[in-house]
């Protein structure tokens, strides 16, 4: 389906005729002088980046744990026991199966959302003590999980439950959001549909609009776990 | 509610301010925090480089685009409405609130939430929304308090920060609360209020602050999540933006989301940044289903092609608020604009003339803090000057008092003869007004500096004629000195 636009060339013509230009006639592609984000984080390692991620999550309220593609079954278990297992919920991604975790989401009763459920998804999602999300791109310098949601990788996991917990393949992590940002921008310009909602999480809802006083847990999750896994 | 903020003219709103010690004690101590929370995350963060190249970067990355808007908007429109999402262009206030009324009378639209959103302050949808029967809930915790209390926003990123803890707690009783004054259980208490508010709402609204034209899509940068739920559960989703909100692609998104994150809260990211772009066809329970884009002039053109453009560039960090003196001292409501600080004295006389926003430019030491603040080098001090300059030549239909003022210093200024002569007259025509060797109740434009403090008295001895026997003195000394010398 494609949307509607009113009321743009009257707008645009007094804009352009301000700026001494013809109505949206596109002007030469820029060459920035100044390009700072290229040049942070060099050459930077996996293991300078997970480093880098390490020390970037205790600012953001967020606890990293580490383990192995062996691990990661029984890693994850623990991690679901010490934030009080109860109600899960994950999104529909094949990775889950792709990583062996087929056993452990069933042990742990965990929902597997489905859009098909219509608004009894969400209300499954409100519930939940715990959401499990695999990231998609995660940015070392603020330790922060890009998630390409769509109608499989629901948003409302990493946002609804009281807890999210979040599955980090080693080898997503780059230095910043320059990275994710140029990796979208190829897609762009290739022509490819990008995703509807790119979110970028770091660490669990907060504010401090009371006297300038961190509340951490406003209304996204009041928790964030990261579960680094060694994928290669 | 409207951009004006409050009745009162602004030196009286300045007199009423002041005297706020809790709100005063607020602002400052707030500011402090900011500013080092921004020091730390730019010019402290050695990672990062050299933090004026991030500047320089943020300053090349506006002026372009601003400079080529009508090519970014046609491009963003474009883009947009190829994923089925409607756009709608602005021109006024009314026209974007008549089209948001519109939208939400086609849907039935009983109960709207909103996350904080500037523009839709500025052009009043709130009031417009209720009038039409709709229950619209401000979502951010901070606007969520001004609603509940009917309070104005005082800063542009922390809107409530004149607000203590006590009084939150008794806003919070009109909606039952019972709980202490604690942060986070009233923080708690707003959680468990809105949750159930975000999931039966019929239309999510939300400002914008950066669209990206290459993709039609929308970024989102927020703390607390609230904008997270108004964009997934409602089925219609309305964004509205200020047209020059916007960057040509992704690549320029990231330097200006990293410029925003460091520069308004001291974060490297915050905890959410949202990047949305219609998909109506899409079978996602947890997306709208409906999504419409306004596109909003209200006066913005009015800075295109002039010296004001730069003021487009602002990407509302409010580092220029956080450093500003006259704000610590002021606060925000007495700028009588919900964009207060120094670019809202930049601002709103472009967005609403000098005749409702003339004076504001006059708040402000012209330090210069503010240029120095802003991550995208607007020349912030020198657009205050040019305002009072063209206030006083007539934009703003100035007082006539100051108008003859100005008027007969200009002639005086322009023959030395006349100069001379007002040179020498100021102590005998201000003589009656000197106690003790200075002023202090000055009248007319005396009148706001002897209230705050005293003026000394013109001295019967001028600058010129103090230099000549200075000079003569000093020479005297030197002649003296060399005389000596050479026995």
């Amino acid at each position: 389906m494609k949307g509607t636009i009113e009321n743009r060339d009257s707008f645009l013509e007094k804009i352009a005729d301000k700026l001494k230009r013809t109505p949206g006639e596109a002007p030469e592609k820029p060459v920035w002088t100044y390009t700072p984000q290229n040049k942070v984080y060099q050459n930077y390692s996996e293991d300078q980046l997970l480093a880098m991620m390490k020390e970037a999550c205790a600012p953001i309220h967020t606890k990293l744990f580490e383990t192995n593609s062996e691990q990661l079954g029984v890693q994850l278990d623990q991690l679901i026991a010490e934030y009080g297992g109860g109600s899960i919920i994950a999104t529909n991604d094949l990775r889950f199966h792709t990583f062996g975790l087929d056993e452990i989401l069933k042990k742990n009763n965990v929902a597997v959302w489905d859009y098909k459920e219509g608004h009894k998804a969400i209300e499954r999602a409100t519930h939940a003590n715990i959401g499990l999300s695999i990231c998609d791109v995660m940015l070392a310098e603020s330790a922060t999980a890009g998630l390409f949601n769509d109608q499989d990788k629901a948003r409302s996991v990493s946002l609804l439950p009281v807890t999210s917990i979040v599955i980090v393949p080693k080898s997503s992590i780059v230095p910043r959001m320059t990275q994710a940002m140029q990796r979208v921008e190829e897609r762009v310009q290739k022509g490819e549909t990008i995703s509807s909602y790119i979110n970028f999480i770091s660490g669990p809802s907060n504010s401090a609009d009371i006297e300038m006083k961190l509340v951490v847990g406003v209304h996204g999750p009041v928790k964030v776990a990261y579960l680094v896994v060694a994928d290669r | 509610m409207p951009m004006k903020v409050g009745n009162l003219p602004f030196f009286e709103g300045v007199d009423e301010a002041i005297h706020d010690s809790f709100m005063v004690n607020a602002v400052s101590s707030a500011q402090d925090g900011l500013r080092d929370r921004k020091i730390s995350a730019t010019v402290g963060d050695k990672a990062l480089g050299d933090w004026e190249d991030w500047r320089s970067a943020g300053e090349e990355i506006r002026s372009h685009t601003l400079n080529n808007l009508d090519y970014y908007l046609k491009q963003l429109s474009d883009n947009f409405a190829a994923r089925g999402g409607h756009v709608y262009f602005a021109e006024t206030a009314e026209e974007a609130r008549n089209y948001i009324k519109k939208v939400c009378k086609e849907k039935n639209a009983k109960h709207v939430v909103k996350a904080k959103s500037m523009v839709t302050e500025e052009i009043s949808l709130n009031e417009a929304l209720e009038s039409e029967g709709c229950e619209v809930l401000e979502t951010d915790l901070a606007e969520f308090i001004l609603q509940v209390d009917h309070d104005q926003p005082s800063h542009i990123v922390v809107p409530s920060v004149h607000k203590n803890r006590q009084q939150i707690r008794d806003a919070f009783k009109k909606l039952g609360y019972e709980g202490s004054d604690d942060p986070k259980e009233l923080a708690g208490f707003a959680r468990k209020t809105l949750r159930k508010k975000f999931l039966e709402a019929d239309v999510g609204i939300t400002g914008c602050n950066f669209a990206i034209a290459d993709s039609g899509s929308i970024c989102l940068v927020t703390n607390e999540g609230n904008a997270n739920m108004v964009t997934a559960f409602p089925e219609t989703q309305i964004t509205v933006m200020g047209m020059e909100r916007i960057v040509p692609s992704w690549k320029e998104m990231d330097v200006v989301v990293s410029l925003l994150c460091r520069s308004s809260v001291g974060q490297k990211l915050t905890t959410y940044v949202t990047d949305i772009t219609p998909e109506p066809d899409q079978k996602a329970v947890d997306s709208p289903k409906d999504y419409h884009l306004v596109i909003v002039d209200a006066g913005r053109s009015n800075a295109l092609g002039t010296e004001f453009q730069p003021a487009l560039h602002c990407i509302r960090c409010a580092a220029c608020i956080n450093v500003c003196p006259v704000y610590r001292h002021i606060g925000g409501h007495a700028y009588g604009s919900i964009y207060p600080g120094p670019i809202g004295a930049v601002l709103s006389p472009i967005l609403g003339g000098y005749e409702q926003y003339g004076k504001l430019p006059y708040a402000s030491s012209l330090c210069a803090a503010c240029t120095e603040a802003c991550p995208v080098k607007i020349p912030l001090h020198k657009l205050l000057i040019r305002h009072r300059q063209k206030y006083v030549e007539g934009g703003g239909h100035p007082p006539v008092m100051e108008k003859v003022a100005m008027k007969g210093f200009g002639i005086g200024a322009s023959s030395p003869k006349l100069f001379k002569i007002g040179i020498k007259s100021a102590p005998i025509m201000l003589k009656p007004l000197v106690h003790h060797g200075s002023i202090t109740k000055g009248p007319g434009p005396l009148k706001p500096w002897t209230h705050g403090r005293d003026l000394p008295a013109p001295s019967k001895e001028n600058f010129r004629k103090w230099f000549k026997n200075h000079k003569h003195q000093e020479t005297t000394a030197i002649q003296d000195k060399g005389t000596g010398e050479s026995l």
